[in-house]
Parts: C-alpha cells; structure tokens; sequence
C-alpha cells in the first residue's frame, strides 16, 4: 500500500534494465518498498543492479517480458500480482531510440520500434490498468517525453509513438479517475545516459537521477504530469505555437 | 466504488461502500463478500475519524456502520448504556448529559462511533486515572466471518482481540459499556504556562492526580531555552454549586463548515507560529476554577466541521506515540528536533497515561503520549518520522493504529509485543482473512 507520504510496498519495473526505470526503483526501495519485480527482455538483469537492489533491503525477482509481444501482457500482470501483491507502482519503461535516417530507409525496422514505443505501452498499461482498478489503488508512471509534446521532423517516428504514448497516457488517467488508480505522466527532455549515448545534449538536458527525483516527487503529491526539468513547460507552451515554418527547420 | 480516506485525507483508495441497517443485514453482507472469487475481504467504518487507512479496504468492500441506526438505552441502577455501534459519541452525549451522565471517555472529538471507539480502544484526557474505552466495556456484539453474532464479555479472548483490533476480528454491533454521573455540563478548569518541557513534565508529573481530566498544549515554535514550553489544561465536571441556570443543559450549537476549496499552504510556518504565539501568549500564567463547556473543555476543534480541509489537498499526518515512564529523553529528543528543524505542527499534544488494557493491540501503556498534526508536503518529513519509529520502538514506546499513516511494517512488528497472540486470536475468528483493511496491508497484521 502507498502509506500518506507516498512510501510504497511494492513495484513492477517493464523494460527491467532501463536506466530511468532503476533509478526510480532504487529510490522507491530507499524509501520502503520491500517488493520488486524487474521484467527484462531474455528474464536478465545485471547481478550488481540486483545485488545494489537486494543490498538496500528490497526482496527482487526477475522475470522474462518483450514488449514486441502484447500475447503476453495480460499473464505478465497476472505473474507480477502473484508474486508481489498489490502493484503499488508500475513503471513501463521500455523504448527504443531508433535514428530518423535509419528509419527512413528502413520502414519495417520503424514500424516494429513503434511497435515497442506505442504498441507496447498500450497492451502493458491496459492489462496494468484492470489489476489497479480492481485493487483499488496505485500508480502507473508513465514515461513519455516532450519529442511527443510537438513532433520534430528530425526524429518523427520516435516522436510520433511518443505523442502517441502522451496521449493513451492521458485517457488512461481519466478513464482511471475515481478508481483509486492513478496515471503519471513523465514528460522528459533530453536525457543524458545510455538512451542518448553518442548524442550531443540539447539544451535543458537532465541528468537520470534529475528524472527520477521528479519522479519521486510527483509520486508523493497528486500531480498527474511532470516535466522534467520543469522548465520545460513554459518552454514548449511557446514552442507549441512555434510556426510550422519555422519548426520544420529545427536542427534536431 | 468509492473513493474514501481517513481524517487525513492521505492515501484515497475505492471500495464498495455498503450500508447495513441491521446486524442481520451485516450478517448477510458478510456471507455475500465471503462467497468465494470475491477475495478483497471487508472492514468496517464508523465516522472516519481514524486519521490513516484503518477503515479503507482499497479494492474491497467497506461497511459503513452510522447506517446501522443509532439506538441506546440506559440502566440508571447499573450506570450502563448498551449503543448500537454507529452511534456516535455525540449523540449520545447530547441525550446522556441532561440526564446527568456522561460517557466514560471521549478522544478530542466527539465525532466518532461507538464501534469505533472500541476498535481504537480510545483514550481521552482521563486516561492517568480512568484508562482507555475498553476498560468501561462490559460487553460487545461481534458479528464474526462465519456471519454468527457473538456477545462477548471482558473473559474472552477475542473481546480483548476485539478491543483495539480496529475492526480486523469482526464487526460490532452494539456494546454495553458504563457511564460516568455528572451533577453538570460543566467543567471546572485550571489553565496554567509552564516555561518549558522540564517544568511541564514535572509540573504534570507531581499534580496530574488531582484532576480527573488533563493534557498539555506544547508550543513547538518556541525554540531555545523555551523549547517545550507549554499551556496546561486540567479540570474535573463542576458540582451543582458551581454554575449557574440549568445545570445539565448541553445543546450543541450547529457547527461551522470550513470550505470545500482551500489554498494549500495556507497552514505554513508563519500562519502556524502565529497561532500558536497567540494561543501561548492569550493564556494566563495561572488561572484556577474556570467554568468550561463540554466542547470549549473536551472537543475544541468540534465548532468547526471538516476542519481537516484546513490542511490543503495533500493532507496530514498525525504522528502519535507513546514512550514509558523512564524514557523522557525520548520525548525531550523528539520536541527538540521538531522544534530545531521548524517543523510546522499545528496542534501538539503531550499527555500522560495511566495503566492499559488487556487489549492485545490496544496503543495505551503507562508512560507520555505525544500527538503533533503535521501538514504534509514538508521536506524530509518521511525521513524524520522514519528516525522517531527508531527512537519511540528502541525505548519500548509504539505508534498509535488510529492516527497512523505511514509507519513500515518492521516498527508494527517491533513495537507491539503481542501481535502474534492477537494474529493467533484473530485467524481463529477469521480463518479465510475476510477482515482486511489498508492499514492491515499496509502493517501485514
Ligand atoms: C480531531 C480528532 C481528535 C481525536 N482525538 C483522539 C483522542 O483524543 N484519543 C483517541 O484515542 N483518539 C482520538 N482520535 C481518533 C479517533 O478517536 C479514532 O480514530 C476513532 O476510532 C474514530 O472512530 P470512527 O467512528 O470515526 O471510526 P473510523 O475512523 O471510521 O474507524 C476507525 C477504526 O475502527 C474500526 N471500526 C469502526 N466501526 C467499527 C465497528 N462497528 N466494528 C468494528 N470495527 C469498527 C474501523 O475498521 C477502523 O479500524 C481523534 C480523531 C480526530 C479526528
Ligand atoms: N533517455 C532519454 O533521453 C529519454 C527521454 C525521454 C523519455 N525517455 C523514455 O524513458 C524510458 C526509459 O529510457 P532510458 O533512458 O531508461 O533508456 P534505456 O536505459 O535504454 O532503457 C530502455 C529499456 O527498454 C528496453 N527495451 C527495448 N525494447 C524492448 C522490448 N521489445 N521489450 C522489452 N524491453 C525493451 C531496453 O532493453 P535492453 O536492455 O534489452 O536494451 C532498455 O532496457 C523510455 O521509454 C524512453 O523512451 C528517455
């Protein structure tokens, strides 16, 4: 159960080794969640994650998971509400941050990341939805990012699955509304670690651990969308408005 | 579904919410949610003054018991009155007291059921001399898992499972318990200022006996040499030669609501520290033999309904405990973090506790009890309460269920020695675990 200051007993991480998704495990474990299941394409997850994680007094199972595979999903929540109870906290975290230009050339390769991106985050927050409703309580975050706030020509198969995502995310939380069960939207920037490896930061770019300080603190408040850095919020109400003229030449 | 908090209005989770008229009616809910595939078990709910999850079953079914329909009788000869559970204290109060009887004891707000003050087994300012709810209780109507109803009486086991189980061995109907006679509505009160903890744990200490009912206000915001300083407020019910006009009247006014929509905040250090410089400041150094209400005396915070809106859209925290006679430090440690690191406490207060119940998971043991009403959103509150679990459990003290919130499992399980006995107890009442609540989830009771 979240107890009144947002300390939780439980968590359900999907896409097992994400970056992101660790770093909010680990603090939601620093806090008092004592139950952890980590959903990992292959069932692996690096033994020092899991002895950092084990370490911090948290009990730890691995489990196999592909996104590609919506079969799947519904029998992946079932095994995670088996083994650790209520799901307190559920994060999909999985992604791929494929190139523009190999997309471009390779529109097979573009619709199967989509299919990770977009596809799914639906068949995951769907089967993740029905078990919170019917327990009556806890919080899917959701990791969507401002790529999907305003779709930018240099990276739109990315960005599109994301605006996708941003809005599944937001129709998820008021279908949600009155449940118990609540919906938090992550909107990230740029973030600097493995996802962006090789890439040069744009500007207002944020550390992992930034995003998952927010994200600790919009799980102990109500917020139903955070911006991280918060900045960017007033950033992209201006870039929304942005002429396509002018959007269209934005460098990346 | 409905979505239901505690009095803090933390944690929301939806449950069905039913609403028996009748023990029978009780008896045949439980009987339905026992019915195999329905697995999110029940708990009952009086007025939801409890200030966490104890009356949440987030998923399940809640039973909310002011349905049941408020009834009482009373036997002057035996200075008994049997309730059914949903009466509030209020009621009872405002048809007891005319009739010059008064009930054994209230919490800070008589806005609670009579089912939900025996599942708390509540205290109220009499506690050094009269201990808890559960020790006035001749006997309770328990409808169990099995959808039997049971009278139980203080020879039982699970009566004192029952008392202080909050609501997790069955639901109670109707309970028998005695009344206090009183020759008035009124109180007869010393207020004094004490200059700081020591003097007011001394000052509590030595004199505490002369009065059926005290408590201490503890200013937090004062810091320094004046850390712990504090108004206290002692009294007894007022003879007849006392007061004036109707000796008995008590007709509660029609209370103030506070507003739905409140800016949050509006409870910070400022607006806190000045009230509490005010209420500090406004009381007398010593004043002795002032007539009191009920209300102004016992439920201060009653002339304001919802008043918890106060507190803004996230909520409180109460943080009560209790720590034995001998661990004064403790508490001496804990006001002056509080009031090093500004915490912002609108209401603390100390008490001092008699001797307990046989209640197995009953908060009250001999020893100073502190409360402190904590907005929440301040920062590093989680992990300053988490180091008070530390201090409270390594001196023998424990958290109280009806204001928590919050506490881990582990200090539940280190705190309260008799929870295996109350485990044992319980599973035997309850084998399928049809009783469930968020505060068990969240405690693993
Ligand atoms: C302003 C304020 C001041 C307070 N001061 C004090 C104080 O001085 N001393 C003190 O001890 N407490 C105090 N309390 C706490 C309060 O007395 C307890 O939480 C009490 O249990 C609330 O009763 P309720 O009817 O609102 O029950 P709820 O809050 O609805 O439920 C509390 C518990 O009782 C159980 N319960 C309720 N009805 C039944 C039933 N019929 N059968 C079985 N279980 C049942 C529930 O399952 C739950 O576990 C205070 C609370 C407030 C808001
Ligand atoms: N990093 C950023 O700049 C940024 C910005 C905004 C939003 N986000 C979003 O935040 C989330 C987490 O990203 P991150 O930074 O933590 O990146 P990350 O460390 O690369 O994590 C992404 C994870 O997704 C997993 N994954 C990919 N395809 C999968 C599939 N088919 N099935 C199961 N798992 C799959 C990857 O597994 P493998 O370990 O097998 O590769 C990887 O562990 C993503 O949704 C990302 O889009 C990131």
């Amino acid at each position: 159960m979240r107890n009144a200051l947002g300390s939780v007993d439980t968590v359900l991480l999907l896409g097992g080794r994400s970056e992101i998704g660790l770093a909010i495990v680990t603090r939601l474990v620093r806090d008092g969640a004592s139950r952890v299941m980590l959903a990992a394409r292959g069932g692996t997850v690096p033994e020092e994650e899991l002895e950092r994680l084990r370490a911090l007094g948290a009990e730890v199972h691995v489990t196999d998971f592909d996104a590609a595979r919506p079969e799947t999903h519904g029998d992946l929540v079932d095994e995670a509400a088996a083994t650790l109870g209520d799901l307190d906290v559920v994060i999909p975290a999985f992604g791929v941050l494929g190139s523009q230009a190999a997309y471009d050339k390779d529109p097979e390769a573009a619709a199967r990341d989509v299919a990770v991106n977009f596809g799914g985050h639906v068949s995951v927050g769907l089967a993740a939805a029905r078990r919170l409703r019917e327990q009556g309580h806890g919080t899917l975050v959701v990791l969507s990012s401002v790529a999907g706030v305003r779709v930018r020509r240099a990276n739109f198969v990315y960005g599109s699955a994301k605006a996708g995502l941003d809005g599944f995310a937001q129709g998820l939380g008021d279908a949600l509304h009155g449940s118990g069960a609540r919906v938090l939207v992550v909107r990230p920037g740029f973030v600097i670690g493995r996802m962006t490896e090789g890439m040069t930061p744009a500007p207002m770019s944020v550390t992992v651990d930034v995003v998952a300080d927010a994200v600790m603190e919009a799980l102990r408040s109500r917020a139903q969308v955070v911006w991280v850095p918060a900045k960017l919020r007033p950033a992209f109400a201006v870039m929304r408005l942005l002429p396509r003229a002018i959007w269209r030449r934005m460098p990346r | 579904m409905t979505l239901l908090t505690g009095w803090g209005r933390t944690a929301p989770t939806s449950a069905t919410l039913a609403r028996p008229g009748s023990a029978d009616e009780v008896a045949a809910l439980l009987k339905e949610t026992a019915a195999p595939g329905t697995g999110r078990g029940l708990i009952a709910r009086g007025l939801g003054r409890a200030y966490g999850d104890a009356a949440q079953n987030a998923g399940g079914t809640v039973l909310d018991c002011t349905a049941l329909p408020a009834s009482w009788t009373l036997d002057p000869e035996a200075g008994e009155v049997t309730a059914s559970a949903g009466t509030s204290l209020h009621d009872l109060m405002t048809a007891l007291v005319p009739r010059g009887w008064f009930v054994p004891v209230t919490p800070g707000t008589r806005y609670v059921t009579v089912g939900g003050a025996i599942a708390a087994d509540v205290h109220g300012k009499n506690h050094h001399v009269d201990s808890s709810f559960g020790a006035h209780l001749r006997s309770l109507t328990l409808v169990t898992a099995d959808g039997g109803a049971r009278v139980l009486g203080p020879d039982d086991d699970l009566f004192w499972a029952t008392v202080g189980g909050m609501g997790l061995t069955g639901v109670i109907v109707e309970a028998t318990f005695s009344c206090v006679p009183i020759e008035t509505s009124r109180m007869r009160v010393d207020v004094e200022r004490t200059r700081d903890l020591d003097e007011t744990l001394d000052v509590m200490t030595t004199t505490d006996d002369r009065y059926r009912y005290t408590v201490a206000w503890i200013d937090l915001m004062a810091r320094g040499s004046r850390t712990g300083r504090s108004v206290l407020t002692r009294g007894d019910h007022a003879t007849r030669g006392e007061v004036r006009g109707d000796p008995l009247a008590f007709a509660p006014r029609p209370r103030l609501v506070a507003p739905p929509w409140v800016p949050d905040g509006l409870l910070n250090r400022a607006t806190v520290a000045a009230f509490n410089a005010v209420w500090y400041g406004k009381a007398p150094n010593a004043r002795r033999g002032l007539i009191q209400g009920i209300t102004p005396f016992f439920h201060p915070l009653d002339g304001v309904g919802e008043w918890n809106r106060m507190y803004g859209s996230r909520g409180l925290v109460q943080y009560q405990f209790v720590v034995p006679f001998g661990a004064e430090d403790t508490l001496r440690r804990v006001v002056s973090t509080l009031s090093a690191r500004r915490i912002v406490s609108f209401l603390t207060v100390l008490k001092r506790f008699g001797a307990g119940t046989p209640g197995m998971l009953s908060f009250p043991i001999p020893g100073w009890t502190l409360a402190l009403d904590i907005p929440t959103g301040q920062r590093g509150l989680a992990g300053l309460l988490r180091g008070f679990d530390e201090w409270v459990v390594a001196a023998g003290g424990r958290l109280y269920l009806a204001k928590d919130s919050r506490m881990p499992a582990s200090v539940m399980a280190a705190s309260y020695p008799r929870l295996d006995e109350w485990r044992a107890i319980r599973d035997a009442a309850d084998p399928d675990g049809l009783f469930r609540s968020d505060l068990a989830r969240r405690l693993c009771l």
